[in-house]
């Protein structure tokens, strides 16, 4: 049994959260998070530098790393800093493209960016509800449909398409100068996009894509898992400095056990989060990974709601402003509960399982 | 033991569904069904159509041109007033300052400021809260310093509701900090234009702007414009307290919030059926719906006492305990129910396409914002502070 990262994992933690540390100061996350195009090209190149795309992807597809635990180093150091880079669009389209074989190389060095359409409006979360239709044409096919909250979809210079192939689903490449991309700023920052395809030419990536799709949304899973994990741990140090420095009735409002106990029931909930979260990681890949996944995210969903909650509460007026960065931890930890699926939808798989 | 409004009260429930029917201009509900901000152009508006009627000072008594209604009236134009999509009336001044000064007010004061309330020719705001003084509110350091027919104010308030719409302001000042923190508290009225005064827009979570801060840098006010004797801001503050808690249970919003909570879950899909159909989410539904019913009644049991006392007791803390949490949670599920529609930062989608049905564009924008009524108007933690006092005596 260890729990402790390998010396390489814990590196590129180290190095990440140093650089995100830096380079993303929070009024500078700020102008990038809420600021078309919400994302920063010069930030974007050096966290390729750093490995942070690198790590997403097995060695025999140009990566080093590609583990669920390797996934989770990097998208932890996302949430402490709350990066609002699309590097969730990347892990996904990478996972795609490992499937399929298909190289890379541009999507790892940061020069290609890639966003991946799944949910759609009335399919928001479920894969086998997809509607968006591909038919072939001549040597390649068209697509109909829309993909809607395509995360990252706002930069990205190509799109994998989730959609049926007569009765099976299938996963397509679509150049995003040939689609009708609408993005946006998300309410908790960072940029997503509505993509509408009207007959538009894309190229087979893989054929029966149910379970690489999949895998693709279970990887996806365990980087927001660990990004709220991040983002709670800053958010609880944050509260519990707040408790110990803010004085009203003569004394620290940390020294009412009021309070207190429910800080530290903040606490056990972290540690609950971060449990469920290696779980899932550990099993990514594995026969077991879609049940642990839908565990995960369901954790997450409720502990992320009580974390962004109890904060503000305990914090009082201040953590309710935009200037606080408190504020933006707590949206960030409840909007994660909006991707790949909520608390609900993983407790009815995990039901249904 | 009975239930049932009286035949009287039920009259007078249609009469103000018909006027609100009547005389409530569309592209008002249109703004709050949707949850896009009210200018102030429109709060005016609908001010002056409730005035016009006599219905815009709810609690005043008639001698001040309210209308006279017992505490079951007013609670049955709120429901009829959230029925109907109507704005919220602004309360600074007609649900806070006018009491106080139909209350503790000089003859010259009622005569100049009540009906200015009234016009709308004043709006006011609420000089509270300080950086440092939340839930602790008596130990506010904002200090106003007797110079002749002056008081000389200082300091900085906090939280400021509306602020930038408003020209006057009432605030809570220090008059004497040698006595017991209670006891030299002064309650006094400011003039925004007054030189030395300088308003700051704070940005909220969501990103709107509805409160401000407010700095004091030498401010003279004329010592006339100090309500009741100097010292005694304390004893109003409170009273004005119990006032602001009047309709803190909010059980009209949350009634119209749960048939929109209800009405979304019919038309949003998940796993290829109606949301309302999901095991999980109807439950949800249901237990806001069971505490909301149980909240009607416990609000109406109040407002019965009131009604029998003349005031109402230190048990309202419970209304805004759970009215709260009520309304929270009914917002909590509206943003749940949309998935990732709820995505987009208000406004940043550009063109035709929605993500959200329509009115529901705002939902996790009004989610985030409604975090705020578990800490205004005294924190959910200070009224379990009053509550184990009075109610528990512990």
């Amino acid at each position: 049994m260890d729990f402790d990262l390998t010396e390489d994992r814990q590196m590129l933690s180290d190095s990440l959260t140093r650089y995100l540390k830096d380079k993303y100061p929070f009024e500078a996350r700020n102008k990038v998070a809420y600021a078309a195009p919400y994302h920063a090209p010069d930030r974007w190149a050096e966290l390729s530098e750093l490995g942070a795309m690198f790590a997403l992807a097995p060695e025999e597809a140009g990566g080093f790393g590609g583990s669920g635990f390797d996934i989770s180093v990097v998208f932890e150091a996302m949430g402490r800093a709350l990066c609002p880079e699309p590097v969730l669009g990347a892990l996904l389209a990478s996972r795609l493209l490992s499937a399929a074989g298909a190289d890379q190389e541009a999507l790892l060095a940061g020069t290609t960016k890639y966003a991946v359409g799944l949910g759609e409006l009335e399919a928001p979360y479920a894969l086998d509800l997809i509607e968006t239709q591909a038919r072939p044409s001549g040597d390649a096919y068209v697509l109909n449909g829309r993909k809607s909250a395509v995360y990252g979809g706002q930069v990205a210079d190509i799109f994998l398409i989730a959609a049926k192939l007569e009765d099976k689903l299938a996963v397509f490449e679509v150049s995003a100068d040939k689609a009708s991309v609408t993005g946006y700023a998300m309410m908790d920052g960072g940029g997503a996009a509505e993509v509408v395809l009207e007959d538009v030419p894309a190229k087979l990536l893989i054929g029966d894509a149910a379970s690489a799709l999949q895998d693709a949304v279970n990887a996806g899973i365990v980087a927001l898992c660990s990004e709220a994990v991040g983002a709670m741990d800053v958010l609880q140090t944050m509260t519990v400095e707040y408790l110990g420095t803010r004085k009203q009735f003569g004394r620290p409002i940390g020294s009412f056990q009021a309070l207190q106990h429910r800080a530290v029931d903040m606490l056990t909930e972290i540690e609950q989060a971060r449990s469920i979260t290696i779980k899932a990681a550990s099993e990514l890949g594995g026969p077991d990974a879609t049940r642990f996944a839908s565990m995960a995210k369901n954790l997450i969903g409720r502990a992320g709601r009580l974390i962004a909650e109890e904060s503000i509460q305990m914090h009082g007026g201040i953590a309710m402003t935009w200037e606080y960065p408190g504020s933006h931890y707590a949206k960030r930890l409840i909007m994660i509960d909006h991707q790949l699926g909520d608390t609900d939808f993983h407790l009815s798989r995990v039901i249904a399982a | 033991m009975d239930l049932s409004f009286s035949a009287e009260e039920q009259a007078f429930r249609q009469e103000v569904r018909d006027f609100f029917a009547e005389n409530l201009p569309s592209e008002m509900s249109d703004v709050v069904r949707s949850g896009s901000e009210m200018t102030k152009e429109m709060m005016d508006r609908y001010h002056a159509i409730l005035n016009a009627k006599g219905w815009l000072a709810t609690t005043w008594a008639p001698e001040f041109g309210g209308p006279g209604w017992s505490p079951v009236q007013r609670h049955i134009f709120e429901e009829e007033a959230c029925r109907a999509y109507a704005p919220r009336i602004v309360p600074f001044g007609l649900a806070m300052l006018g009491p106080v000064l139909q209350q503790f007010g000089s003859k010259e004061q009622q005569d100049h400021y009540l009906p200015r309330i009234l016009s709308g020719e004043d709006w006011w705001c609420q000089g509270y809260s300080e950086p440092g003084a939340g839930s602790d509110l008596a130990s506010l350091k904002t200090r106003a310093v007797r110079d002749g027919d002056d008081y000389v104010i200082n300091g900085q308030k906090t939280w400021t509701t509306l602020g930038q719409h408003a020209n006057m302001i009432f605030c809570l000042v220090r008059t004497d900090p040698d006595v017991k923190q209670q006891q030299g508290i002064s309650f006094i009225l400011v003039d925004l234009d007054t030189p030395g005064i300088e308003m700051r827009p704070i940005r909220l979570i969501e990103g709107g702007h509805e409160v401000n801060e407010v700095f004091f840098t030498d401010v003279r006010v004329p010592a006339a414009n100090l309500v009741g004797e100097e010292n005694m801001g304390w004893t109003i503050a409170k009273f004005l307290l119990t006032h602001e808690r009047t309709n803190i249970a909010g059980v009209g919003f949350s009634m119209q919030s749960l048939e929109e909570v209800k009405a979304l879950a019919r038309v949003v899909k998940r796993n290829g059926k109606p949301l309302s159909e999901d095991p999980l989410f109807a439950a949800r539904i249901a237990q806001v719906e069971i505490d909301l019913e149980a909240m009607k009644i416990t609000n109406l049991r109040m407002l019965y006492k009131a009604q029998k006392q003349g005031a109402p007791g230190p048990e309202t803390s419970i209304l805004k305990i759970k009215g709260t949490v009520i309304g929270q949670e009914l917002k909590d599920l509206a943003r749940r129910a949309l998935g990732p529609s709820a995505a987009p930062f208000p406004g940043s989608l550009e063109g035709n396409l929605s993500l959200a049905p329509a009115d529901h564009a705002n939902d996790a924008a009004r989610y985030f914002n409604n975090r705020k009524t578990s800490i205004f108007g005294g924190s959910n933690e200070i009224q379990r502070n009053i509550l184990t006092k009075t109610m528990l005596e512990l």
